[in-house]
């Protein structure tokens, strides 16, 4: 709770309120979320640490507007989420939003640049697309289908991808899951960069503890719930992590 | 272009060779529609300006001989707008060139002007000339088959005289768009042609000066033809007249009118089978689509793309093979209509048959198959886009398996581990399978059906030109004569048996229905022609009573027992009532049938004849052909087999096209099915095979399961593509059949045998291409990769 108090003057970008998730399955109630509450402030780098079945990717999903709660209230900055319409969802996943998956799930049939283009033409204020694969260091890679690129490289393009809206929230659900060492932290370094340069607010899924050391704050889950958040009083760059 | 479009066009290119089956299929059914429907409105279009341009009357009356004073009470009778009178003559004609009799109907025209009903359209040379009464203007289907030209000469006996007449044009009339001799039902144009000739010529040459035996009217508007044709046959019935009738009636129009009725029935049919199995395809790819594209469709909307903006996406895969489909049909279909309408030139004799392509049937091409794109498109979009974007990023769950009936422990151990993978897939998704099943035997059926009318036709002619006439010859005589005539015709040589019969016009009446129809007096059900029904059974007479046609009998609603009320329309003109003794189902035409001696009796009669059947000797049929040409009192004279050859080489070259056109289109829709069902298949259990490989299977094995399934699907839809087959015909035989004609339901069993051909070489062209696709497939890569 100490982490909350030295934000508190601030607005938070986002606010979880109370926020359960129950799924049925057959005749099993599962609890992925159980009355999590949480706020996410502007600007700021947090790794939301957990195993699997913790409840994180549930999290993740209600804040990015994929998954609703069954129980609880998400506010972004005023607006409360929970209560917004179809249209208005999809308005926030456009405008504010930013994704970045596992396994990049980059469209086969566009190259990167076009897979950029595909949320570049929707949004109101994008970055040129060619910008965004420049910020990613693929500005030499632009025309290459997925299928011609490194997991590494795709993911880079995810990001870029993610980033080209300007949204106000990244969220990146275990985007080093299915790299090698090396280019996980290429990728990771991607994102602090852009987090720091753009100053996007970015949440990052992981169940690798190593990683929470590049976190302003860190968010531990198990079971549905936050077990505890701490604060880094030094973030480590990606460089610097090992595992 | 927008990046979603661009992930449409590059993907539908990817999956081209099922797109373009589902095109394929979709051209199919648009192709028959626009050309089934363009040629219907050509024909009705064509049909109607031919009338009205040529001024066809719409009631028509034949009499023995009537005096000209007569036509202005015909013109006096209310409802009555332009009257027409004429003299016509059926004569036996010399054709240069033809070895046999052939029959011409003479036609009476004003020496000076044209006439004011049922006008001719002149397609060569010029009008007679008055003060030449030798002058003629012959149909052109008569001098094209006899290779006649203008300036020919034709020999004719009119009224016992021998004379020389000159061809000096070559026209057709609304009258005659299907010539057939009185009587008979199949064209043949060498044998029978149409004369038009001065009225002075054949007055002077019939002695029918200041009279006439031929009449036609048009009605005003809002005239009742009926009221009209109950005048006329009260004032004609002393001048011999065989009762007025509307065009209903008139044979020409009859069959004309009958063809179009049947192409309106089968625009329907047929696109409905495509569009269906167009609609099935698209939603067996489009949700197969939908599944691998999941983690995509997740990915969409977490960008903020709408549902709209998705389900647009999706439909997009629909719309855009169809609309291929759609316009590659419409041209196909034109191109077909064009051609069409050359093969109905064959039948019919229009002075001009114009192909009108219309915007209305695009239009309605348009909206049939966007309809089906909608229609197969949307449980796979719907499934897109109400799929909540976080179940999407899960891969989908696993299929539920349940012990089916091979589990059970005494199969178990007899059936092969690749049987059972292909069986249980089969039981898990049984409505796939059976409405896989269900789109082969479509196939299969539309193969059956189409060649259905083929055997049908077949059928018809085996009945009727071999089962029931055995003679080589009619000869009709232009008026009854009496029996002794017999002994004229046994005199001449080459004669080797003769049969008479006697046609006699009537009414018959039944309550308030009534039919004008010719009673057919024979000697015997069983001499040189035969009365067999269409299952080539021996009918015989009844004793007493009259036999009639189940369809006439129909038309006036007796059954056996019954007795009706008959109207002799010659000679003493007598009323009789006959009881009904017997139904026989034929094919062809509506007849009434009575023991001779008993027709004689009723009509107070006796020993009349009207026509008679001839066996000869072939080797004397030259001389005796001679003999008959200048044989006075001969209406004309028809061979069964002549007339036979002609038909059938009329009947091949049009049933040929549609044989070859459905053959293709089933083979098509076959195709589409099986191939798109086997590339489902290869893509839904990429996994699962790899995983097969890996573990020690050969590629022999496991093409089997794969394409086994597809092949006991095919193995299923055979027998019941056959059963829809046979109800498919069933159904295009009640459309087909009218009062002129009935398609008997029967089937070859080369038809049965070369649907099976067909559609086995179809399911193994297609097993070749996915086996081909199956060797390329990446098995190890496909394992590394998410589902």
């Amino acid at each position: 709770m100490d982490a909350f108090m030295e934000h508190e003057t601030d607005s938070p970008v986002l606010r979880v309120d109370r926020v359960s998730k129950i799924y049925t399955m057959g005749e099993v109630e599962v609890h992925a979320l159980k009355h999590v509450s949480v706020d996410f402030y502007a600007g700021e780098l947090v790794v939301l640490l957990g195993t699997s079945g913790s409840g994180k990717s549930t999290l993740l999903n209600i804040i990015g507007g994929l998954d609703v709660p069954s129980e609880g209230k998400l506010y972004f900055h005023s607006q409360e989420m929970t209560a917004a319409s179809e249209a208005e969802m999809t308005a926030y996943r456009r405008e504010s939003i930013g994704f970045v998956f596992q396994f990049y799930n980059l469209i086969s049939s566009l190259t990167a640049l076009e897979n950029i283009q595909l949320v570049t033409e929707i949004s109101t204020q994008p970055m040129p697309a060619e910008e965004a694969l420049r910020r990613v260091n693929l500005g030499d890679r632009m025309n290459h289908f997925p299928s011609q690129l490194s997991g590494g490289e795709q993911q880079r393009v995810a990001i870029a991808r993610a980033v080209s809206k300007r949204p106000e929230l990244l969220l990146c659900d275990e985007p080093t899951g299915a790299l090698d060492y090396e280019t996980g932290k290429l990728v990771l370094d991607v994102i602090r960069k852009v987090n720091e340069e753009l100053g996007t607010t970015t949440l990052v899924i992981t169940h690798n503890v190593s990683i929470a050391a590049m976190a302003d704050r860190v968010i531990h889950m198990r079971s549905g719930e936050i077990t505890e958040i701490e604060r880094n009083e030094r973030k480590l760059s990606p460089s610097e992590l090992s595992w | 272009m927008k990046q979603l479009n661009r992930k449409l066009l590059r993907e539908l290119l990817r999956m081209k060779s099922q797109m373009l089956a589902v095109a394929a299929v979709v051209a199919c059914g648009i192709s028959v529609f626009v050309s089934m429907s363009s040629v219907e409105y050509s024909l009705r279009t064509t049909r109607t300006a031919y009338y009205s341009d040529y001024r066809f009357a719409d009631v028509f009356m034949q009499a023995r001989r009537a005096p000209v004073s007569m036509m202005e009470r015909v013109r006096n009778i209310p409802g009555v707008a332009a009257v027409r009178s004429r003299i016509i003559a059926d004569v036996t004609l010399d054709v240069p060139g033809l070895n046999e009799p052939a029959s011409g109907r003479l036609v009476s025209i004003p020496d000076r002007q044209r006439p004011v009903l049922n006008d001719l359209f002149l397609r060569e040379g010029r009008y007679i000339e008055a003060g030449h009464p030798e002058e003629v203007i012959a149909s052109e289907t008569f001098m094209t088959a006899n290779r006649l030209k203008l300036g020919d000469h034709v020999g004719a006996v009119i009224n016992g005289r021998w004379k020389e007449l000159v061809i000096v044009g070559k026209g057709l009339s609304p009258e005659y768009i299907y010539e057939v001799q009185p009587g008979a039902f199949f064209p043949d144009n060498r044998r029978f042609g149409i004369f038009w000739m001065s009225r002075s010529a054949l007055e002077s040459a019939l002695n029918m000066t200041g009279a006439f035996n031929d009449l036609s009217l048009t009605l005003a508007r809002g005239a009742l033809e009926k009221d009209v044709i109950q005048r006329l046959d009260r004032m004609f019935r002393r001048y011999g007249s065989l009762g007025a009738y509307g065009r209903s009636e008139q044979l020409s129009d009859r069959f004309i009118s009958d063809e179009i009725k049947q192409l309106g029935i089968q625009i329907t049919i047929l696109p409905a089978i495509f569009l269906a199995v167009a609609v099935f395809l698209l939603n067996i790819v489009l949700k197969r689509l939908v599944s691998t594209q999941r983690d995509q469709i997740a990915v969409m909307k977490a960008m903020g793309y709408t549902n709209e903006e998705v389900g647009l996406h999706y439909l997009g895969f629909a719309m855009v093979p169809v609309a291929l489909g759609a316009l590659a049909g419409t041209a196909i279909g034109a191109w077909l209509g064009l051609g069409l309408t050359k093969v109905y030139e064959d039948f019919y004799n229009f002075a001009e048959l114009t192909y009108y392509f219309r915007f209305n049937e695009v239009a309605l091409s348009v909206l049939l198959s966007a309809g089906a794109a909608l229609f197969g498109a949307l449980s796979a979009v719907s499934k897109a886009v109400s799929l909540p974007p976080a179940e999407a990023m899960r891969p989908e769950a696993p299929v539920v398996y349940r012990p089916g009936f091979l589990d059970r422990k005494e199969f178990q151990q007899k059936i092969p581990v690749s049987v059972r993978i292909i069986i249980r897939n089969l039981e898990r998704r049984i409505w796939k399978a059976a409405l896989s099943v269900l789109m082969i035997a479509f196939a299969v059926a539309i193969l059956i059906a189409g060649r259905y009318s083929y055997d049908a036709v077949n059928h018809i002619m085996l009945i009727e030109f071999s089962e029931k006439h055995r003679e080589d010859l009619t000869v009709i005589f232009n008026e009854p004569r009496p029996l002794s005539v017999q002994y004229n015709l046994a005199s001449m040589e080459g004669v080797l048996e003769q049969e008479f019969y006697r046609d006699e016009p009537a009414k018959l009446i039944y309550g308030h229905r009534s039919r004008r129809q010719s009673i057919t007096g024979l000697k015997t059900a069983d001499g040189l022609k035969r009365l067999v029904d269409a299952h080539n059974r021996k009918i015989e007479l009844p004793e007493e009573g009259i036999l009639l046609t189940t369809t006439l009998a129909k038309v006036l609603g007796v059954t056996p027992g019954d007795t009706m009320t008959v109207e002799f329309l010659q000679g003493k003109r007598r009323t009789a009532r006959v009881p009904v003794g017997g139904t026989i189902d034929e094919l062809l035409g509506l007849s009434a049938y009575m023991r001779s001696d008993n027709l004689d009796r009723l009509t107070e009669e006796g020993n009349i004849v009207s026509a008679a059947y001839l066996r000869i000797d072939e080797d004397k049929s030259g001389q005796l052909f001679e003999d008959f040409k200048e044989l006075p009192g001969v209406a004309g004279t028809s061979m069964i087999k002549a007339m036979q050859e002609s038909f059938e080489e009329l009947i091949a070259r049009s049933t040929t096209t549609s044989t070859v056109i459905l053959t293709t289109f089933a083979s098509i829709l076959a195709f589409a099915v099986v191939y798109n069902g086997a590339r489902i298949s290869l893509s839904e259990r990429a996994r699962e095979l790899s995983s097969l490989r890996v573990l020690g299977l050969t590629r022999k094995e496991i093409a089997v399961i794969l394409l086994g399934e597809q092949a006991i699907l095919t193995v299923f839809a055979i027998p019941l593509g056959f059963l829809i087959g046979i109800g498919l015909s069933m159904l295009l035989s009640l459309g087909l059949s009218s009062e002129l004609y009935r398609m008997p339901v029967v089937f070859s069993n080369f038809n049965f045998i070369f649907a099976l051909f067909v559609i086995v070489i179809v399911a193994l062209f297609s097993g070749l291409l996915v086996l081909y696709r199956l060797n390329r497939l990446d098995l190890i890569g496909v394992l590394k990769t998410r589902e």
